[in-house]
């Protein structure tokens, strides 16, 4: 069965406070630790940053706490400007990028889990293996058979390049897939939101010639049809797309060429 | 422990090239249950207070068999196809899932020919 409650040794303990000393504009963060060499159960850790020396995005302060507080504090970061993917994290309840966040939005303490319902590699670390291999397994490039003009690009009209706006920005941080309960339960074979979308860019994409090839791929029970339309991928997306609409696209496709 | 890649666990088996099917009846016995459900209250209502016999005269008229009889057939697939989904979605050994998609389907078709089988037996007053 699906499991609602998390094992013994993946249960929260509470963990050490650091101090923001002297510092008058305060905010808590409490953030998830977990080390897989220590062999203790993961803890919340509680730190307080002062914001009056501190950049305005979520990022900003994990940085600084980092920098300044607690050097064994682990998360991916690269671009810091939402176009990575990088920072996904669980802020405040809801998947998102630490980068693009900013604090002020959030009232009381911040709170920060990795990615829900992924294996952790080590605090913030969520392990991406798994997502990174679905996206492959979509075969997520042009596909044809037509060979290209001698002297020019394939050609593709305004409108046809249109179809791929709200597509071609997903930028797989994997917020979306991991904020959805099918993917929780069954991630092992259901795509996931994220797959889904990227899989429907190269449907949508006029200039590729395997569409019929792709649709046999993705017509199965889990791979596409766990999907029970919950939305939260379109909720929690930080670039603003919306997965479910693609998935919607996806099945009505598989409807019409029946 | 496997050595498997993760490519090779990703695709897993490949696609069934089913499902569709699923998704389409799910939808279509949906929109054919509004109807029939509205008005199967709507007739239930009207039918408050009228007594045994009345309801069973109800019952037994052509048009009002016809359409418990579709009602009942409907939901029951609905249900079934329903359940199935969520059997899918929560258990996940393989044994205990395919004996409690069997139990479940053999339930909903014994229960949906018990449903229709007591509609035509009002129709027919045996």
């Amino acid at each position: 069965m699906a499991q609602f409650v998390l094992p013994i040794n993946s249960r929260i303990k509470k963990g050490k406070t650091f101090k923001a000393e002297g510092a008058t504009n305060v905010k808590r963060f409490n953030i998830y630790r977990w080390d897989p060499d220590s062999g203790e159960n993961p803890r919340i850790d509680t730190y307080e940053v002062d914001l009056d020396t501190c950049g305005p995005m979520v990022l900003d302060a994990v940085i600084k706490i980092k920098d300044e507080m607690d050097s064994t504090l682990s998360f991916r970061r690269s671009c810091r400007e939402g176009i990575c993917g990088s920072c996904a994290m669980n802020i405040d309840g809801t998947n998102t990028l630490a980068c693009t966040k900013a604090i002020d939005e959030i009232k009381g303490d911040v709170n920060i889990y990795p990615l829900p319902h992924m294996k952790v590699v080590k605090d913030l670390i969520p392990e991406m293996t798994h997502f990174y291999a679905q996206y492959a397994s979509i075969k997520p490039w042009i596909q044809t058979q037509t060979p290209p003009p001698p002297d020019s690009e394939r050609l593709q009209s305004k409108e046809e390049r249109a179809r791929l706006d709200g597509l071609y920005e997903c930028i797989l941080c994997a917020c979306c897939s991991t904020s959805c309960p099918s993917y929780w339960w069954n991630g092992d074979r259901y795509l996931g939101p994220a797959i889904l979308l990227q899989a429907y860019r190269w449907i949508a994409d006029s200039r590729d010639e395997a569409t019929g090839e792709r649709l046999d791929a993705l017509e199965d029970p889990f791979k596409l049809y766990r999907c029970h339309t919950i939305m939260n991928c379109t909720r929690t997306c930080p670039k603003g797309l919306n997965p479910a609409k693609a998935i919607a696209e996806i099945k009505q496709l598989m409807v019409i060429r029946r | 422990m496997s050595l498997r890649t993760p490519l090779g666990r990703a695709r897993g088996l490949g696609s069934a090239k089913d499902g569709t099917h699923h998704w389409w009846v799910m939808r279509l016995s949906s929109i054919a249950l509004v109807p029939l459900m509205l008005w199967l209250i709507f007739s239930l209502a009207t039918l408050a207070g009228a007594g045994y016999e009345a309801t069973l005269a109800w019952a037994a008229e052509p048009l009002n068999t016809v359409l418990l009889i579709l009602g009942v057939g409907v939901m029951f697939h609905h249900i079934q196809m329903g359940l199935q989904t969520v059997i899918e979605d929560y258990v996940h050994s393989e044994g205990k899932k395919f004996t409690v998609l069997i139990a479940m389907t053999f339930l909903a078709w014994l229960l949906a020919i018990i449903g229709i089988v007591a509609i035509l037996r009002i129709a027919f007053g045996s």
